[in-house]
């Protein structure tokens, strides 16, 4: 173990079955969400089948990485060692039309207020996977 | 809408502590004992057991704790305290069916000294004990670890749509503590809070939730014995069940309801209210006193909206007028809720329903005759006789 994976606290995925191809395309630094190769809904979280069409055929597909958060909250207590607290926590509605649970980092946390223009980076967890995460971006007038 | 099938004719608890020092066996077959006394019926003629999938106690072990000679139906419901009022929609389908004649209701836990519902972990498995909450897997890596930090989620958006303060919160947090200060089973018996103590208290989840906001963590037991409407003639002090409710609708998970499209408004709540109100004839205008699962305020607030006792956004409003008082439009949660009295997980709130149209409540709403328990997805409608 090098020094800085040493440093690193914040706790690796919890995997199964049905979620391990969303985890494994972020470990390798994708955001990827879940889409139904035969109707070609997107869903997050990730599941075994498509509620549309019922087709087993479900792959991670890599999206844009964009876009705007939905809520967020200032999580102060109780607090775990894994964390810097205030935790940022924020539901981010991606470009592609589906939302997920994350952070949001490289932001003061007065200045988090929702439909702030985001973009997917990635920050190391334990057992040298990473997951995504998300900072601001400027978007052009 | 047809007469009662079913009705709860005994309630009973332990003390609500903060440590039992006992096991949650004992305190659910101390909670059943009391029930069924109070019921004027014996273990003898139970023949019925539901409670919820995250409940620890062992059927078996209960039964050999309480000597019940023979058990024909056992269920549990899943959706943790969102489905804390299906027990009496499982008891009244098990009674309709006939595979039992009395049933009892129970749930145990030890939310402080025990399994403690506000503790991060970060080692829980992807999901939890059918509770409806998957949060674990996606929010634990990201420190979104407890039920207050999934729920302020929903809360913030919600807030943000409709310009609710956290101190429109903290006026129904008053009327919680006022109503838990005269209640002498409450945590908060003899300690209410000013607005400002509200807004004080220490920020759990910054905007939405304050520490005053939150449910206790309790240590205890409730139970309710329930048999047919016929068979409850013949007892002290029936409670007609007028209807029961279950609402798990697509994508709306129980605690981390991250996924639907609006998340300022409880769809499984809408679609509850349909069933409870619209789909029999009674009326939100019958409703006497309400019990809403306030495991946060917040919550509270948008289940109102949801339940259509007053619009979107307007929750704040109703509550600042006063509604939830004891004279007010909508006397709630009289026992001081989840909030004030303590967390059995939801099922204290339907004690407290059935104590006030018997009329023997701490905090008695005059005249209550119909009362609505809702626990968001689960929810039923009680009647005096």
């Amino acid at each position: 173990m090098t020094a800085a994976e040493s440093e690193v606290t914040r706790p690796a995925p919890i995997l199964t079955e049905d979620n391990e191809g969303y985890w494994a395309e972020a470990a390798q630094g994708r955001l990827g969400v879940q889409r139904c190769a035969q109707c070609g809904r997107r869903q997050h979280p990730p599941r075994p089948m498509c509620p549309a069409c019922h087709s087993l055929d479900q792959r991670i597909a890599d999206v844009a990485g964009t876009g705007v958060v939905y809520s967020f909250s200032l999580l102060h207590h109780p607090q775990h060692p894994a964390f810097t607290y205030p935790v940022i926590a924020v539901l981010v509605d991606l470009d592609e039309g589906v939302r997920v649970a994350s952070n949001l980092v490289g932001v003061d946390p007065a200045d988090v207020r929702i439909g702030l223009p985001v973009r997917v980076s990635f920050a190391p967890a334990k057992d040298d996977t990473a997951v995504p995460v998300f900072e601001p971006r400027t978007v052009s007038a | 809408m047809t007469g009662a099938a079913a009705s709860v004719v005994g309630i009973g608890q332990t003390e609500f502590s903060k440590g039992a020092g006992r096991s949650e066996t004992q305190l659910a077959a101390e909670a059943i004992v009391a029930a069924l006394h109070d019921a004027g019926l014996t273990t003898d003629d139970v023949d019925g057991l539901v409670s919820y999938t995250i409940d620890p106690v062992e059927e078996t072990e209960l039964v050999r704790a309480l000597g019940i000679p023979t058990i024909s139906w056992s269920s549990r419901v899943p959706y943790g305290g969102g489905g804390s009022q299906g027990v009496l929609q499982h008891a009244s389908a098990a009674l309709t069916l006939g595979a039992a004649r009395v049933v009892v209701a129970y749930r145990a836990c030890k939310a402080r000294t025990g399994a403690r519902f506000g503790r991060p972990a970060v080692n829980r498995a992807a999901t939890s004990s059918h509770t409806g909450t998957t949060a674990m897997q996606w929010a634990m890596p990201y420190g979104i670890l407890t039920p207050a930090a999934w729920m302020s989620l929903n809360s913030t958006r919600y807030m943000h749509t409709y310009g609710v303060t956290s101190a429109d919160f903290g006026r129904a947090v008053v009327q919680l503590r006022d109503y838990a200060a005269t209640n002498p089973a409450a945590h908060f018996y003899g300690r209410p809070i000013t607005l400002d103590d509200h807004q004080n208290s220490r920020w759990i989840a910054e905007p939405a939730i304050r520490l005053f906001d939150c449910c206790q963590e309790t240590d205890g037991a409730v139970a309710l014995v329930i048999t047919s409407a016929d068979r409850a003639a013949d007892t002290q002090a029936p409670v007609d069940i007028a209807v029961t409710g279950s609402a798990a609708i697509f994508e709306e998970e129980v605690a981390s309801n991250h996924y639907r499209p609006d998340l300022t408004r409880m769809d499984g709540s809408v679609t509850l209210a349909e069933q409870l109100f619209d789909a029999t004839g009674i009326s939100r205008d019958d409703i006497d006193v309400a019990l809403i699962y306030d495991a946060f305020t917040p919550i509270l607030f948008m289940q109102l909206e949801a339940l259509g006792f007053c619009k979107p956004g307007e929750a704040k409003d109703f509550v600042a007028d006063g509604a939830f008082g004891p004279t007010g439009r909508l006397p709630c949660n009289p026992n001081g809720g989840l909030i004030g009295e303590g967390y059995i997980h939801g099922l204290n709130l339907t004690v407290e329903a059935v104590r006030q149209l018997r009329g023997t409540a701490a905090n008695q709403i005059t005249g209550a005759r119909t009362a609505l328990v809702s626990a968001s997805r689960t929810g039923v409608v009680l009647r005096a006789r």
